[in-house]
């Protein structure tokens, strides 16, 4: 059983290959192509100027001391900046999701070796060779190019080599700005637990960067010692290996739906399943998954995807910013009369069950504290330590609930949400923020504590249309059968297929399996 | 008759003025002479030098060639006439020997199997076997290196070559060797040579004209002979005593063997 199961796992991330090895290496060759662009013109213009060059390494190294991930989530309110600027100016808006920001990211990380290397090559030149080329009567751009670019160039070589290493693996932190590469074996292999999809990812990212270095290192050498032949198997290689990667690209049909997921199961398996229905309807859709909550709804604002799934509350305290919590009802109502008003986004309904903060005990840590309310919780919160996902800590839902039963507890630890469940597990920590839909709940014996105050709103899972597809009739065919049609019970199942430790399955065979318990039928 | 080549009241500061490396130089260089320039480190001698291919340009005075200053027409082109060899010698590593001399050509736009020929001949004329023209200019010796800094110096046969410490980094044999054969050189190509050297001797045995050159000024121009014999200031007379003493003691050596001036043969008038 156990066997089977990776032999599937292995060939599910087999299948998904061609795509992402295509846009991982396109992503990489475009942000190296424009960072040797960027790189070697600046150190040629920074080795006649001392000043420029004291300044851009400097600005280089900066750079580079910022985390990738960083570097990347630093770039989406830039381009949104950006874009609205543009849209105003020009009529034109730039996606500020997914490849763009990506490529900006990755060629800022691959501008310092080049220049460095670049600087270093020229700089180290024998005074008495640059002497000879200006005595015998070289202009400047003779000299550069006849003389000071290829005495520097084995320099400059390993400069492009290290970047080029640089760029590939940093190339995986894409995915959590919406582009698809290797990352994404990474990225939701370590949401659901799927070690095979992690490690194959980590692998084939590996290669890569691997051949490439080594064929980069031909050239390099070829270059030093002044050898065509390796120069030419060199970028014969690479040349060959871009293209033979980049041919799904080319022969590919454009998908028409982009459907957006967070970082988490849950997110994963709606994603499939919309995409399902789409598919069943005859489109062809992407996923665009591991957004961050706050991104997620700004780009399909935007339009730079199509549809995906929110939660109310959620929506209510941080994209309206409101601060009371109405009744369900009555704040569905008011969510989606606002999207319409303020954004065009169309609510398409509520899918039929809740996905809220909750805080969560074991059950007989609970019983033994005395402990059945977030009221409770609060006396006992000084000797116990708290585990929450990465965002809980900074987001209003949390600040509401301190003030509101004036919380305090001996520590506060974030994990990503797996990591905290096993974090509970073993007693490193004694409550966690849960989500009321996880199927880790019913399945640990979880207590989830009472809110008598109602700190936190409600949070009904909600379908977001993006403006450009609000009154898509292919999107409300495909998606409005699933309103209001899927109970906890039938997602907490779904959700606990995927998370659980054995016997796991893909978010697309529990969306699959999802469908099939709910009688909505998918391609 | 106008001197060939003229400089004329040269300054330079490389401090803005609070001292000078050249200050009030003038020199008249005639047509096929081969002029050394020699002086003490820091007496000016290389940055006289560098202002008549303009790899220094002077803070004020002129350099005229023929009579049309140097500053009037396109550095590139001025260079391409002249030709340099300096004591890094500054060969191009990697380019091929062949390359090397056929650079300045190139840069002209010779046509390819004139530049070439030219590239054997050049090889014969500073006695080095044609199949050297494949090789890496570090598979030579010092020697041969300097040979081919002369060759490509020449190559585009401009009238004017100027060297600046050429022989300094070579043994004595092989600096002797290189020498004499630049030295026939410049007589057979109808050269005007300027070169400067901190080595009396070499420049008394070479030279056409000396210019004794110490703290930016020159001190003494005259030919080699006029200089060991006249009594003049009493820096060049130091100066010029030094190989003087050294021939005095050569001739008491091999006394009886030969009383001809050292000097003698290699006298120009």
């Amino acid at each position: 059983m156990e066997r089977t199961r990776m032999d599937e796992r292995t060939a599910n991330a087999l299948s998904l290959l061609p795509n992402y090895l295509a846009q991982h290496v396109l992503l990489s060759l475009v942000a190296l192509g424009l960072g040797i662009l960027i790189g070697l013109p600046l150190a040629v213009v920074a080795t006649r100027h001392r000043g420029l060059r004291v300044a851009a390494l400097a600005a280089a190294s900066l750079v580079q001391t910022i985390p990738g991930l960083a570097l990347l989530a630093l770039f989406y309110p830039l381009l949104l900046g950006l874009s609205a600027l543009t849209q105003s100016s020009v009529g034109i808006g730039l996606p500020a999701l997914g490849f763009l920001p990506s490529v900006m990211a990755l060629t800022l990380y691959a501008v310092l070796p080049v220049l460095r290397n670049a600087i270093a090559g020229l700089a180290g030149l024998d005074p008495a060779v640059i002497e000879a080329a200006n005595a015998v009567g070289m202009t400047p751009a003779q000299r550069l190019m006849q003389v000071e670019a290829p005495l520097a160039a084995p320099v400059a070589m390993a400069g492009i080599r290290t970047a080029a290493v640089w760029t590939i693996g940093a190339a995986t932190l894409s995915t959590s700005v919406g582009q698809t590469s290797l990352g994404n074996y990474i990225f939701s292999g370590l949401q659901t637990e799927n070690w095979i999809f992690v490690l194959f990812g980590c692998v084939v990212a590996a290669l890569l960067a691997l051949a490439v270095d080594q064929l980069l290192g031909l050239i390099e050498t070829g270059v030093a010692r002044r050898d065509r032949l390796r120069v030419h198997i060199g970028l014969a290689g690479i040349v060959i290996g871009a293209g033979a990667a980049l041919t799904p690209l080319v022969i590919s049909a454009p998908s028409s739906y982009l459907v957006g997921a967070k970082n988490f199961s849950e997110q994963f398996i709606l994603a499939e399943l919309i995409s399902e229905r789409l598919a069943r309807e005859g489109a062809t859709a992407e996923r665009k998954q591991g957004l961050g909550s706050a991104i997620a709804f700004r780009a399909l604002a935007s339009g730079d995807i199509d549809v995906y799934v929110d939660y109310s509350g959620t929506l209510w305290t941080n994209v309206m910013e409101r601060r009371d919590s109405p009744e369900r009802q009555a704040m569905l109502d008011e969510l989606t009369r606002w999207m319409a008003d303020r954004h065009k986004v169309r609510v398409l309904g509520a899918l039929g069950f809740e996905n809220a903060y909750a805080l969560a005990m074991k059950r007989e840590r609970a019983a033994e504290l005395g402990v059945r309310s977030i009221e409770d919780l609060a006396r006992q919160a000084p000797r116990l330590s708290f585990g929450t996902d990465l965002e809980f800590l900074s987001r209003p839902e949390w600040s509401a609930l301190k003030d509101a039963y004036a919380l305090n507890f001996a520590a506060q630890r974030s994990y990503s949400p797996t990591f905290m469940y096993r974090a509970l597990e073993t007693g490193d920590v004694d409550v966690i923020s849960a989500f009321s839909s996880d199927g880790r709940i019913a399945a640990l014996g979880l207590e989830l504590l009472g809110d008598p105050k109602r700190a936190i709103p409600a949070y009904d899972a909600v379908v977001l249309v993006s403006p450009r597809r609000a009154d898509d009739p292919l999107i409300l065919r495909a998606l409005e059968p699933l309103i209001g049609k899927i109970t906890p019970q039938r997602m907490q199942e779904a959700n606990f297929m995927v998370d659980r430790d054995t016997d796991k399955v893909s978010p697309q065979e529990a969306a699959r399996f999802l469908a099939r318990s709910i009688g909505v039928p998918t391609r | 008759m106008a001197p060939f080549i003229e400089l004329e009241k040269l300054c330079k500061s490389f401090d803005g003025g609070r001292t000078f490396a050249v200050h009030d130089v003038s020199l008249r260089v005639e047509l096929g002479h081969l002029v050394a320039l020699v002086g003490a480190s820091g007496s000016g001698k290389t940055t006289t030098l560098k202002f008549i291919n303009r790899l220094i340009e002077p803070d004020s005075g002129a350099v005229r060639i023929e009579g049309e200053p140097v500053g009037a027409s396109d550095v590139t082109t001025l260079r391409r006439r002249i030709g340099y060899v300096f004591q890094g010698i500054g060969l191009f590593p990697h380019m091929s020997v062949g390359e090397n001399i056929a650079i300045t050509p190139q840069l002209l736009g010779w046509p390819q199997a004139e530049t070439a020929a030219r590239v054997n001949e050049l090889l014969d004329l500073v006695e080095l076997p044609r199949s050297y023209a494949s090789r890496s200019p570090s598979e030579l010796s010092g020697g041969q290196q300097q040979r081919v800094a002369v060759a490509r110096a020449v190559a585009a046969r401009p009238k004017i070559v100027l060297m600046d410490e050429p022989f300094g980094a070579l043994d004595p044999i092989t600096r002797d060797s290189v020498r004499s054969s630049y030295r026939s050189l410049h007589v057979r190509l109808g050269l005007t040579t300027i070169m400067v050297t901190h080595d009396v001797q070499e420049a008394v045995l070479l030279a056409d004209r000396i210019a004794v050159m110490s703290a930016g000024h020159v001190l003494a121009y005259d030919t080699p002979r006029a200089l060991l014999s006249i009594e003049a200031v009493a820096e060049v007379t130091n100066l010029m005593a030094m190989p003087k003493r050294q021939a005095e003691r050569i001739r008491a050596l091999t006394e009886g063997e030969s009383q001809e001036d050292a000097h003698g043969e290699d006298a120009h008038g």
